[in-house]
């Protein structure tokens, strides 16, 4: 219990008709980096916001830094941070001022110091007092992880935080990403990208259809793939072609 | 404790909402000067040239003209209430908020104030116009105090109004639409000319819609003549499309954060 950060155990959540989450069972080990792997449309944001507190769950239950999302959602508010899909940021303010912003509302003993903190670990000193209108995407989704910093929480959701971004930008997030790592945050994150999570996550769950059909790290996934037969070149499964044999194996049943 | 912690927190947070969308206000001051151009064309064209054909019983027809273009301004300008809280939802800054160890109401309320504000500054920057042009009169504090609340709940009411409009549009146009008809109101109401010119359906309706009872209350209480029952009429109206409002805006909130 105490090494996991999120535990969520038969998570089910549909919307009018669509049964999008059909019963999902993962856990998240504390100061790992986890992926959740899916299409589009796959029910991940559907996740991010029931462990986010954003959504109640239908059935099951979820419990983020020990403490239930639905009993308790002002303390799983108090140790998270969640970095959605589109870089929220206020385009009027500057960059500086949307951290300050953000660390008057986490209530920080000195705002303008955490702000200053930040836009130097995150590259955007210079930029600081320009408008985040005049920002790149890459510099918007740099001040995007910044802002979720802010106040140093435990867990942080990154709903995927590269779509959009150009390859350079990409690679920036996914370093900002293990420093995150390093310094001891959880990180949970979704992704449609294979080589994303490959690259980063300790852990990986792929989500199909409402449902984890496969988890673990990327070693006891590449088990899962069926042995290499006999050939002169033995090839490594990659993460890729992993994912689309056990859709398929699921989809014929 | 938790729920007093956030308690305590609620006027702090909603002050640096009001301090954000303060500097939305400041730094796109084009946004005032469409929502009063607007209205101060139209003083000036009923006043210089169909003003003269109008016969109000009043001498002084922008003292008559006034109420009614005050109140076209904060239709015009609650449209853009709408335009920014569609935005926040949008730009996916009310996730953001509301993943955060924050009081949720203040982020409407924040809008709701702001709203508030700006359209005040733009009220006022017309009744300098007015001035300008032969506005004059001879009401004492209270009687503007009167004045001020009748406007400020009326911009209420219509921010609620705008903020169902923001929290369900599906796009930026859609989220300003609304405002068109409310905008028109003042036309079909006494704000213009006198009601007892209109023929009698037209003149019905004219006579019953609220526009007409805050125009009415507004304009008796900056000439000092006795209001009657308008003012009543005129705050019922107010309160309840407020009420009104308010309650289908949660409903429209709750259902946006699920």
């Amino acid at each position: 219990m105490q090494n996991n950060s999120i535990q969520a155990k038969g998570l089910q959540k549909s919307y009018k008709k669509l049964n999008v989450l059909k019963g999902v069972d993962f856990e998240v080990e504390k100061g790992s980096i986890f992926a959740l792997l899916g299409s589009n449309g796959a029910g991940k944001t559907t996740v991010v916001k029931i462990l986010t507190t954003l959504l109640k769950q239908d059935r099951g239950s979820a419990s983020v830094n020990g403490f239930d999302v639905r009993s308790q959602p002002d303390q799983v508010r108090q140790s998270i941070s969640l970095t959605g899909q589109f870089a929220a940021v206020d385009e009027v303010l500057t960059g500086r001022e949307n951290l300050i912003m953000i660390a008057r509302l986490r209530h920080l003993k000195n705002p303008r110091q955490a702000a200053d903190d930040l836009l130097k670990r995150f590259g955007l000193t210079d930029a600081a007092n320009r408008r985040v209108s005049a920002y790149s995407g890459g510099m918007r989704r740099r001040l995007d992880l910044a802002m979720s910093f802010v106040g140093k929480p435990q867990l942080i959701f990154l709903d995927e935080p590269t779509t959009g971004l150009d390859p350079e930008a990409r690679l920036e997030v996914w370093k900002m990403v293990k420093e995150l790592a390093n310094s001891g945050t959880t990180v949970f994150l979704t992704t449609q990208y294979l080589e994303e999570a490959e690259q980063l996550a300790d852990q990986i769950a792929i989500l199909h259809e409402g449902r984890i059909i496969a988890g673990g790290t990327l070693a006891e996934l590449k088990r899962l793939f069926p042995p290499a037969k006999a050939e002169y070149v033995e090839k490594q499964p990659t993460l890729e072609e992993i994912f689309l044999a056990i859709i398929g194996k699921k989809g014929d049943k | 404790m938790e729920a007093m912690a956030l308690k305590k927190h609620f006027f702090s947070d909603m002050g640096v909402m009001l301090g954000r969308s303060l500097r939305h206000i400041f730094r796109s001051l084009d946004t005032i000067i469409t929502v009063t151009l607007m209205p101060i064309a139209f003083m000036l064209l009923f006043v210089y040239v169909f003003g003269g054909a109008i016969k109000t019983g009043t001498p002084n027809y922008v003292n008559y003209l006034l109420p009614g273009i005050l109140l076209m301004a904060i239709a015009s300008g609650i449209a853009y209430t709408a335009f920014r809280l569609f935005t926040d939802v949008q730009r996916g800054l009310f996730e953001r908020f509301h993943s955060m160890p924050i009081a949720h109401s203040a982020v409407l309320w924040g809008h709701v104030l702001t709203s508030l504000v700006s359209n005040a500054i733009s009220v006022v920057v017309i009744i300098l116009v007015a001035l300008l042009i032969g506005f004059h009169s001879p009401a004492g504090v209270l009687s503007w105090l009167a004045v001020a609340g009748l406007l400020a709940l009326f911009t209420l009411a219509l921010t609620w109004v705008a903020a169902i409009a923001g929290l369900t549009a599906k796009s930026t146009d859609g989220a300003g639409a609304f405002s068109y008809p409310i905008l028109f109101l003042p036309f079909v109401s006494s704000a213009f000319v006198p009601t007892a010119s209109m023929p009698g359906p037209v003149r019905a309706f004219a006579e019953n819609q609220p526009v007409t009872s805050i125009v009415n209350a507004i304009r008796a209480l900056l000439s000092n003549q006795p209001v009657g029952s308008d003012i009543w009429v005129a705050i019922a109206w107010c309160l309840g499309a407020a009420v009104v409002a308010y309650i289908l805006a949660m409903m429209a909130y709750r259902r946006k954060i699920g």
